[in-house]
């Protein structure tokens, strides 16, 4: 398979509002229909860096961006970005479930009816197809105009990976998606994400080394809001050449 | 006496004391509500509700333009209020939120749900009522509106704070814009909240006399023109309360009777559907 660059950042640096220098001069590739993860201890940027991508930073006053991100071949950091669009074209899950206050169904229609698709025929279609993607809908086939919080954690995680995968998106963004879920919840979101890469390209926050090497093709380590290393999963976790990736990765801090 | 036992005495005393205040406190509700509830009954009659007065001193007749004046007044009310006060609530939870002039709001907010009405009701004849020339039934709306607006903005301001913050991102990663955030997923989040603290906000006005003296005032004859003067429960009970004739105090009796029981039953339903949203 031809591999392929689905994004590429570009001397980054990105500054909180209080003027904190959170992310410097990074330089990452992510590669298209796999798995890219970033690792570090807390704080040193990891998922500054993800909420770089669908630009989530601008919801809050004061953020600024420096660099370019190429999404193909458009730096979506340009003030001239339409994030309704692309927000739409990189989804994101986060740490805790969010399931939207409304059924089942709703939940998942929410992003079509976003996007102007009215026609009930068209929205059972997709959102069918969205839940058997999320791997969810034999569980939720009979109530699907239940409340999204009669699900438990795990569902509504796999909910909310359903309702951004219906809007058919290039990329999805993985926020720690399964440090709120029990083990058993988290197998069935890891084996998610390879079947998920085969549609769209990954990138996912994890606190959790085991995660990254199992699940992952490409490690990114940050540490301070840098990027120490980058290289695919299995060179990272067996022979890493930064001395610090080696100390993280076998424990040594972090 | 040994420690233990005086630890007893002094437990027993605490006991005792709160225990005749709770009781004293009740006592003075329940003889009210009870008073309120013999009298009112005993004058509880169909022709209260579709009669309007008898010129005084003459027996029969009933309280028809009352009952429909309170009810016009309060709709107007609410339908000033409500729309002010949620979207006030809004602008502080969400567009400001954070900012100085979103806690200076809510202060002021807070001042104003415990201003007295009667300092509405004379502010609001002084702008409605006076330049106007007489007392009218948009003056006595407008004065139970001031009143709802505080209440209802920081109840809607503070169900929306309790909306956790990762669901507007989440529906902000779809693609949606502020007041679709806002619109579809924050408000269906705080609805339940939002609505106790209107239904609230409209059992507090209802009781109210002080502001609709001084601005709807009343009036002996049915009237929906709220131009003019449009008559009220509670003015009516303070008239007839003070009145020189029995009819008009068992009428007072009746009036009082029902709209204790309106305010009742709203802050029951406001109760319920806290409890049926925390199930």
């Amino acid at each position: 398979m031809l591999d392929q660059i689905e994004l590429r950042v570009k001397g980054l640096n990105f500054y909180y509002s209080g003027g904190v220098h959170a992310l410097k001069n990074i330089n990452i590739p992510i590669h298209s229909n796999q798995v890219t993860a970033l690792i570090g201890p807390s704080g040193c940027g990891k998922t500054t860096l993800l909420r770089c991508f669908n630009r989530m930073h601008d919801l809050y006053p004061g953020n600024r961006y420096e660099g370019e991100i190429y999404f193909v071949k458009d730096n979506i950091l340009s003030s001239s970005t339409d994030l309704i669009a692309l927000r739409s074209r990189i989804g994101m899950v986060f740490q805790k479930p969010t399931p939207f206050p409304m059924s089942i169904f709703d939940n998942i229609a929410y992003g079509l009816k976003l996007k102007g698709i009215k026609r009930r025929a068209e929205l059972s279609e997709r959102v069918e197809k969205a839940l058997k993607h999320a791997a969810l809908w034999d569980e939720v086939k009979d109530k699907l105009s239940a409340s999204a919080y009669d699900l438990s954690g795990g569902q509504q995680q796999r909910l909310v990976i359903a309702r951004a995968l219906a809007v058919d998106p290039e990329v999805l963004l993985f926020d720690e998606p399964t440090s709120a879920l029990d083990p058993i919840s988290t197998a069935k979101i890891e084996e998610l994400t390879e079947v998920l890469k085969k549609d769209v390209t990954i990138i996912i926050v994890t606190h959790n080394m085991q995660q990254a090497a199992r699940i992952s093709d490409w490690t990114g380590f940050l540490m301070l809001g840098e990027l120490i290393e980058f290289d695919r999963t299995e060179k990272i976790f067996t022979a890493p050449s930064e001395k610090l990736t080696e100390d993280y990765v076998t424990g040594r801090f972090g | 006496m040994t420690r233990e036992q005086i630890r007893k005495t002094e437990g027993f005393v605490a006991l005792m004391l709160s225990t005749c205040a709770a009781l004293l406190g009740l006592f003075w509700l329940v003889f009210i509500l009870g008073d309120v509830l013999l009298h009112g009954i005993k004058s509880l009659t169909p022709g209260l509700f579709i009669n309007d007065p008898t010129p005084p001193g003459v027996d029969g007749g009933g309280l028809r333009n009352a009952f429909v004046g309170q009810l016009v007044i309060t709709i107007c009310a609410t339908l000033i209020g409500v729309p002010v006060g949620v979207l006030g609530g809004t602008f502080l939870a969400e567009y400001a939120r954070g900012r100085k002039i979103a806690r200076l709001i809510s202060i002021l907010a807070d001042i104003m749900v415990s201003v007295p009405s009667i300092v509405i009701g004379t502010f609001i004849y002084a702008i409605l009522v006076r330049p106007i020339g007489h007392f009218n039934g948009w003056a006595g709306a407008v004065a139970l509106s001031i009143i709802m607006i505080p209440v209802v903005l920081r109840t809607t301001e503070d169900m929306l704070s309790l909306v956790p913050w990762t669901l507007r991102e989440a529906a902000f990663a779809l693609g949606a814009p502020y007041y679709k955030v806002i619109t579809q997923v924050v408000y269906r989040g705080a609805a339940t909240g939002i609505l106790t603290g209107i239904l609230l906000s409209i059992a507090r006005v209802a009781g109210e006399t002080a502001p609709l003296l001084f601005t709807s005032f009343n009036n002996s004859f049915f009237s929906l023109n709220m131009k003019e003067p449009v008559a009220s429960l509670t003015v009516t009970i303070f008239q007839y309360a003070m009145g020189p004739y029995d009819n008009w105090h068992e009428q007072a009796w009746a009036a009082s009777f029902v709209i204790t029981i309106f305010i009742l039953m709203l802050t029951i339903a406001g109760r319920l559907i806290i409890k049926w949203r925390y199930k």
